[in-house]
């Protein structure tokens, strides 16, 4: 391949040349940046969190500001991390590399979208320093409308940017899939990435606006003192939780489906095998993708809505696991007889396949009613979301990370160090939320600063684990940044991989491609022989 | 459509004077504006559910509420805005066919009518401040048995009016914008970017639609 043209790092390094860049790798790169920042601080708040449940005492934080610290990091987690973690930082740069094209078909939108992204947490942030928020990151009526005295609407308009800039992100995908895919890649030629992508960009586009005007109707309940969602002026609370939920259970897919996009690309590449039933992986994501909306009344099974209401929306969220299970069946079914090698972002990738599996399995506790009503706003839903989101999600963001990373950066990471984190952040984070489990099953209830002392071992244990993954979150960070300017060449394909991205230079010149790139190219074309 | 199918199209007889990127461009904005609307359609869809929420909580108190609104000013707005509607139609038409001329004075008249629209419900809403018929702590509907009740429905009112006059001020704004550069622009191109403006002011059209029997016709003659 020619080098000509300069890598897309090599294009301009004046700070101007990044903050007024339409380049989605660019973009991607200050999405890297900024929710890494933000990673960071949701996470000094779960560290003083699970520092305070360390003794059964309210010793370390009173009630209130305990209140406070886990809104913060749920609502920074949430809209400020893992919504747009997989896909406006590893999509943005891979999916128009995916489909052959040079950018995404509005260069413009996307860069503006970064920019949402930041105002809006910039605000959020704001009203974190004028002393934060006690409502929960659900934001519950009539308690966040009467009854709070905290900074409730300065948050709300936070993240109601902070939702514009994820609509924006999804249509622009939209379009791109649509448009911009190269001559002769037909629809079952994409990589399951990309598959997955469009379709957390159709929840995106379809239920964030739900959640922007039901936080606007918030924001203006609170203002006024109308009375739309309380029930003292004759509103219907269950309204709120009806709206919150329809955008925030399909908010978990967004969180997901990215991520089973990533362990779709990485698990074939290191097992040296095709990807197993493309097709099933493929119609898996959509039937995901529309479920995802068919279920939130889950959440509120005890909130008093009908009975009726409870069994249907049970079976519909027992229907999801039919899909979810046909993809976690391929990817074992893609590491059997496959010439597996344990690479960091595999040893990832595989972590996030078994840790989806028990936040997914431990799910189906949740949707039977019984159950439910028994674990209900205990420790036994934090741990199963948590199983989801940061089992999941981060652990298949992290591998998506080090996979891609000598694409990014042209240089490789240190390979040990690597598989180190991988193996702490497993073993860390199994130690903090599986003991988790067994307290919601006992009956610990969340969001309490004290607890009886029966409960004590267990919250130790999961605070050494945190204590634990902390360290494996600290370690990536600190050598992907030394490896970014000291890492050794990493070439242009260091894993030998098939998708098309690999099929240019790392890191790739600004336009992508130098020559046309083929359409009718295969990104699961692997054989055992392959590996080196 | 991928570029296979934008090579065919730019072959094809027809197609000539457009290049690929041209096609390639109308099929990237269209799409593109038909998801925002879908995207618009879900922003809007939790206002009309709890429009039957309401209607279901408060059905007599939100019946009465609704005869305090001015049936009249809100007939003729209905009627000004799809005048506005039809004068939209003309523009993208007549820019289609070339008569960039009659174009434009057709926008004019379309952000014109938007303007008089907007200034009619303004006058309404001084009127409804006059009465206290706006929801804060001096709420007062005359002749309603169940205040609460009705300070909901005007709850609803404004805050479903106010949101159409934002999206009504934003399709103005693209309407001027459209009016002030077609004359600059390419005639394909400036008929493309016109079709989509109209697609956004109709889309407000309708939304005002559905709103206008559901804020001034309730039981308005049973």
């Amino acid at each position: 391949m020619s080098a000509d043209a300069p890598s897309y790092l090599e294009d301009g390094y004046t700070l101007r040349s990044w903050l007024f860049t339409r380049d989605h790798k660019r973009i991607a790169v200050l999405y890297a940046v900024s929710i890494t920042l933000f990673f960071i601080i949701g996470g000094c708040a779960a560290a003083l969190i699970r520092l305070e449940l360390v003794t059964p005492q309210g010793d370390l934080v009173g009630a209130d500001t305990y209140n406070r610290l886990f809104t913060a990091h749920g609502v920074i987690m949430v809209w400020l991390f893992l919504i747009p973690s997989i896909p406006s930082v590893l999509g943005n740069f891979l999916i128009p590399m995916m489909i052959g094209a040079r950018d995404l078909a509005f260069p413009r939108l996307n860069l503006l979208s970064w920019y949402l992204y930041v105002g809006g947490g910039a605000l959020t942030l704001c009203a974190l320093l004028l002393g934060g928020v006690d409502t929960g990151w659900t934001f519950y009526a009539p308690f966040s409308t009467l009854f709070s005295r905290s900074h409730v609407i300065v948050t709300l308009l936070g993240v109601f940017v902070v939702g514009f800039s994820s609509i924006l992100t999804g249509l622009n995908f939209i379009v791109s899939v649509h448009t911009l895919r190269a001559p002769g890649m037909g629809w079952f030629r994409l990589p399951l990435f990309v598959w997955a992508h469009y379709a957390t960009s159709i929840i995106l586009v379809l239920a964030t606006p739900v959640l922007a005007i039901t936080l606007l109707l918030l924001a203006a309940e609170r203002l006024f003192g109308v009375g739309f969602f309380d029930p003292a002026l004759g509103g219907d609370p269950l309204l709120f939780q009806h709206l919150f939920w329809f955008y925030s259970h399909p908010a978990v897919y967004i969180m997901i489906l990215p991520a089973m996009g990533v362990a779709s690309e990485i698990i074939p590449c290191f097992a040296r095998k095709r990807v197993f039933g493309y097709r099933s992986m493929a119609y898996a994501i959509l039937a995901i993708g529309v479920i995802s909306f068919l279920v939130w009344g889950h959440h509120m099974f005890v909130s008093g809505q009908s009975v009726y209401a409870n069994v249907v929306f049970s079976i519909l969220s027992f229907m999801v696991a039919v899909p979810s299970a046909i993809k976690v069946f391929n990817w074992i079914a893609t590491l059997y007889k496959g010439s597996i090698s344990f690479t960091a972002p595999m040893l990832y990738a595989l972590g996030f396949v078994g840790l989806f599996m028990v936040g997914g399995l431990t799910g189906l506790f949740l949707a039977a009613l019984a159950i439910d009503v028994h674990v209900t706003d205990t420790y036994f839903v934090v741990a199963h979301f948590h199983y989801i989101m940061v089992g999941g999600s981060v652990m298949a963001y992290l591998g998506a990370l080090h996979f891609w990373w000598p694409k990014i950066s042209g240089r490789l990471y240190p390979e040990t160090l690597g598989r180190v984190a991988a193996l702490a952040i497993f073993v860390g984070f199994n130690l903090t939320f599986f003991p988790q489990y067994l307290l919601g099953y006992e009956g610990m209830p969340r969001r309490y600063h004290a607890y009886p002392a029966e409960f004590q071992l267990l919250n130790v244990l999961s605070s050494a684990g945190a204590g634990i993954l902390a360290v494996g979150y600290l370690l990536p960070l600190c050598y992907l940044l030394w490896s970014w300017f000291r890492g050794r060449p990493a070439g242009d394909n260091p894993w030998h991989a098939q998708g098309l991205e690999w099929h240019t230079r790392s890191p790739p010149p600004k336009d992508n491609f130098d020559a046309p790139p083929d359409g009718g190219h295969d990104p699961y074309d692997y054989r055992p022989e392959r590996t080196t | 459509m991928n570029r296979a199918g934008y090579d065919r199209l730019a072959a094809a007889p027809g197609g000539a004077g457009y290049s690929l990127a041209d096609i390639r461009q109308e099929h990237q904005a269209r799409l593109g504006m038909w998801v925002f609307l879908a995207t618009e359609l879900m922003f809007l869809g939790p206002v009309f559910v709890g429009y039957v929420v309401l209607r279901q909580q408060f059905p007599q108190a939100m019946a009465e509420a609704s005869h305090l609104t001015d049936v009249a000013l809100g007939t003729i707005n209905t009627l000004v805005l799809l005048t506005s509607s039809l004068a939209m139609a003309l523009a993208v038409e007549t820019a289609r066919l070339g008569a960039r001329t009659f174009a434009r004075r057709a926008l004019w008249l379309t952000a014109a009518l938007g303007l008089v629209f907007l200034a009619i419900k303004g006058y309404e809403y001084g009127m409804d401040w006059r009465e206290h018929l706006f929801p804060d702590a001096r709420f007062h509907a005359k002749d309603v048995r169940d205040q609460a009740g009705a300070r909901m429905f005007f709850f609803f009112y404004f805050f479903s009016t106010g949101l159409h006059a934002l999206h009504l001020l934003v399709g103005m704004a693209l309407t001027l914008a459209m009016a002030r550069t077609l004359a600059a622009s390419p005639a394909a191109r400036a008929a493309r970017r016109l079709e989509l403006t109209g697609l956004y002011w109709h889309f407000v059209d309708i939304v005002w639609i559905f709103l206008y029997p559901m804020l001034y016709l309730l039981e308005r003659w049973s």
